[in-house]
């Protein structure tokens, strides 16, 4: 057997699978787009470009996506750094693995269990019941984009910790050191010597959380009450309920499309701030 | 021979001072009651094993540890609660510490850009230059740290530490990490750098021959204590105790008693029950177990008996170039190391293994010392 044959026997595994579960959907989806839907539902082969025509429609969708996305990921960002940071540089080693784990244990719970906990907490009886009791009255939460952004933060916080941690856990104490002695104050230190060696945790937590988020539906369903919908919950509707699957299609390919100019922007800048440093090159 | 004081203490104008200082992490104590004055311009090395607190004492001059009790002083000042930040003091890390994400000019023009108030970005490339210039990296601003050897790290390391012009600056076993031949080449560049500067230098080092070479003084440690301070001549003539005798050089060692001490002289019995006459070395008194120290290239080996001298048997013999190596065995005292130079050697023929020879040495070479 040649190097080349054993090559390609390594990668047919995985290329079969991504070959049949992704490429070939893809394929599918494209091709609907440009569909008509039929009277029954389901799709009807055409060549129109209507259904693009008609993503205006479901504009709200893709604006709360586009809003709230870049939103949750930032958010997620700024409160999990401080937590990766203290977990990775200032616990005592021995408490580390104990505290990491209680970061994951919210994945031992199903997402949709954990946010109806979420409905109940931020609904009448939980928290606008116990801001009412020290005089705050009136506040609504559940069915708001606020409800949705916290339940965003709260599932997605621990893909963003993971990588940062990672990377920050790698730091050589040493460097933040030799940043003291050289007489840069602990914000100098932050900014110059922590923030761009953990860069590329940031990178990795960031794309995982915004891929993840232009996709979901769940936590807007059950938390957004069908006020705050998310393109995922507009396929949902499209595929399922009212079944025009050319129409889907066709919101479901321009999510794909805006993702992929979003993350090459997002590429790009990262690279550009990194230093061409190839042992921590982004994901 | 006259013994120094262990510790000196003109404190007057003192570039870094400890006094009765101990630093406790936990139940260890790493470091116990140190003592110290630096002079400017001088260039001190904290010497012993790891573990030893040498270390530690520099992470205090430096502020990454706090004291947990005693005085640091820099300049004359207290600074026990000054954070590293704002101490005028720099150091050179064991492992670098470069910043990875920087160039070798940033890295080294990290300190200046971190002066307030600021210097101008044409006054920090000129020191930068100038400074990669003493450390013969010049053309080396643009690159990365971790594309460079070790040795080139380390002299961007030491230029990163030195272009601050600090007024102390701490080198942690600065050389450990480089092959032998470059670290001799490295040493020869610290001494020469060190001259150039003026600036004070603290070395930790385990290595006796780098502290030996290098230093104006040296500060032997064991368990977190300051043994003995002292000139590299005056630890290795007068090693204050057994300790610092086996760190500081080589030497022969002889276990007894101590039968008397008089006017800096004592008298000596082995276990085996020769006598012995030598110099007294600081705090021995009579009737205590003690050491009887022998550098190996104060005994005179011969064919011939010597005056005073003890019947040998040649065990081994090693060509060092400029000196021979012999071990040596008398039948009740034990085994000597003896070092005999060339010129010595061509009054006779070598001695072979197994040549009948006689060792004889002048009393004022041996040393009595305290038992550790």
């Amino acid at each position: 057997m040649t190097q080349r044959t054993r090559n390609w026997l390594l990668i047919a595994p995985s290329g079969a699978l991504l070959l049949v579960m992704l490429v070939l959907p893809l394929s599918f989806v494209f091709v609907f787009s440009f569909g008509e839907r039929g009277l029954s539902g389901g799709y009807v082969p055409a060549f129109t470009l209507e259904q693009y025509a008609n993503l205006p429609a479901r504009w709200t969708a893709f604006k709360n996506t586009l809003i709230l996305a870049p939103l949750g990921t930032l958010a997620a960002l700024l409160i999990a750094y401080p937590l990766a940071y203290q977990l990775a540089v200032r616990t005592d080693p021995k408490w580390k693995t104990l505290l990491l784990v209680l970061v994951i244990v919210p994945f031992w719970t199903s997402i949709l269990i954990r946010s109806y906990a979420w409905i109940y907490i931020l609904g009448g009886q939980g928290l606008p019941a116990l801001l009412e009791s020290v005089g705050i009255e009136n506040v609504r939460l559940i069915y708001t984009p606020y409800a949705v952004t916290i339940g965003i933060i709260y599932g997605y916080l621990p893909l963003m910790v993971f990588p940062i941690y990672v990377a920050l856990d790698r730091l050589d104490t040493g460097l933040l050191e030799a940043s003291s002695d050289l007489g840069a104050r602990p914000l100098t230190t932050l900014l110059k010597v922590t923030l761009p060696l953990s860069l590329p945790g940031v990178a990795t937590g960031c794309m995982l959380v915004f891929i993840l988020l232009m996709g979901e539906f769940l936590i807007p369903a059950l938390l957004g009450g069908g006020k705050v919908f998310f393109v995922g919950n507009a396929l949902v509707d499209l595929f399922l309920q009212s079944r025009n699957w050319a129409f889907g299609s066709a919101v479901a390919f321009t999510l794909i499309v805006i993702m992929l100019i979003t993350i090459t922007i997002y590429m790009r800048l990262i690279a550009r701030l990194q230093t061409g440093r190839e042992d921590v090159a982004v994901m | 021979m006259k013994y120094e004081p262990v510790v000196r203490n003109d404190t007057s104008s003192a570039v870094a001072e400890l006094r009765h200082v101990s630093k406790r992490f936990g139940d260890v104590e790493a470091a116990r009651d140190l003592n110290l004055s630096v002079a400017p311009g001088e260039f001190l090395s904290f010497l012993g094993p790891s573990g030893c607190g040498k270390t530690t004492a520099l992470r205090m001059l430096a502020g990454f540890e706090t004291p947990s009790e005693g005085e640091v002083l820099i300049d004359g000042e207290v600074v026990n609660a000054l954070e590293p930040f704002r101490r005028p003091v720099n150091m050179v890390f064991q492992s670098y510490a470069l910043f990875p994400h920087l160039s070798v000019f940033d890295n080294v023009a990290y300190g200046l850009r971190q002066r307030r108030p600021r210097l101008s970005s044409s006054q920090i490339s000129e020191k930068v230059e100038r400074t990669l210039d003493v450390v013969r990296l010049v053309e080396f601003g643009k690159r990365r740290t971790w594309e460079m050897s070790g040795g080139q790290q380390q002299r961007v390391a030491l230029a990163r530490a030195i272009v601050n012009e600090p007024k102390l600056l701490l080198l942690d076993e600065p050389l450990a990490a480089l092959d032998r031949k470059l670290r001799k080449t490295m040493q020869i560049e610290l001494q020469d750098l060190q001259r150039q500067l003026g600036i004070t230098f603290i070395l930790v080092t385990h290595d006796q021959e780098e502290a030996l070479s290098l230093s104006d003084r040296i500060c032997v440690m064991r368990d977190g204590r300051i043994v003995q301070i002292g000139t590299p001549r005056e630890l290795y003539d007068a090693p204050a105790s057994r300790y610092v005798a086996d760190f500081v050089g080589s030497s022969n060692f002889l276990e007894g008693s101590i039968e008397s001490v008089a006017g800096g002289r004592a008298e000596f019995t082995d276990v085996s029950g020769h006598r012995f006459a030598g110099q007294a070395g600081p705090g021995v008194e009579q009737r205590v177990r003690g050491t009887l120290s022998l550098r190996p290239e104060q005994i005179r080996i011969s064919r011939e008996p010597l005056d005073g001298g003890h019947p040998v048997t040649v065990q081994n013999r090693i060509f060092l170039g400029e000196h021979t190596e012999y071990v040596v065995r008398h039948e009740k005292i034990g085994t000597f190391i003896v070092l005999a130079s060339r010129r010595a050697e061509d009054r006779e023929q070598p001695l072979d293994a197994g040549t009948r020879a006689y060792i004889a040495w002048n009393p004022d070479a041996a040393l009595i010392l305290r038992a550790d």
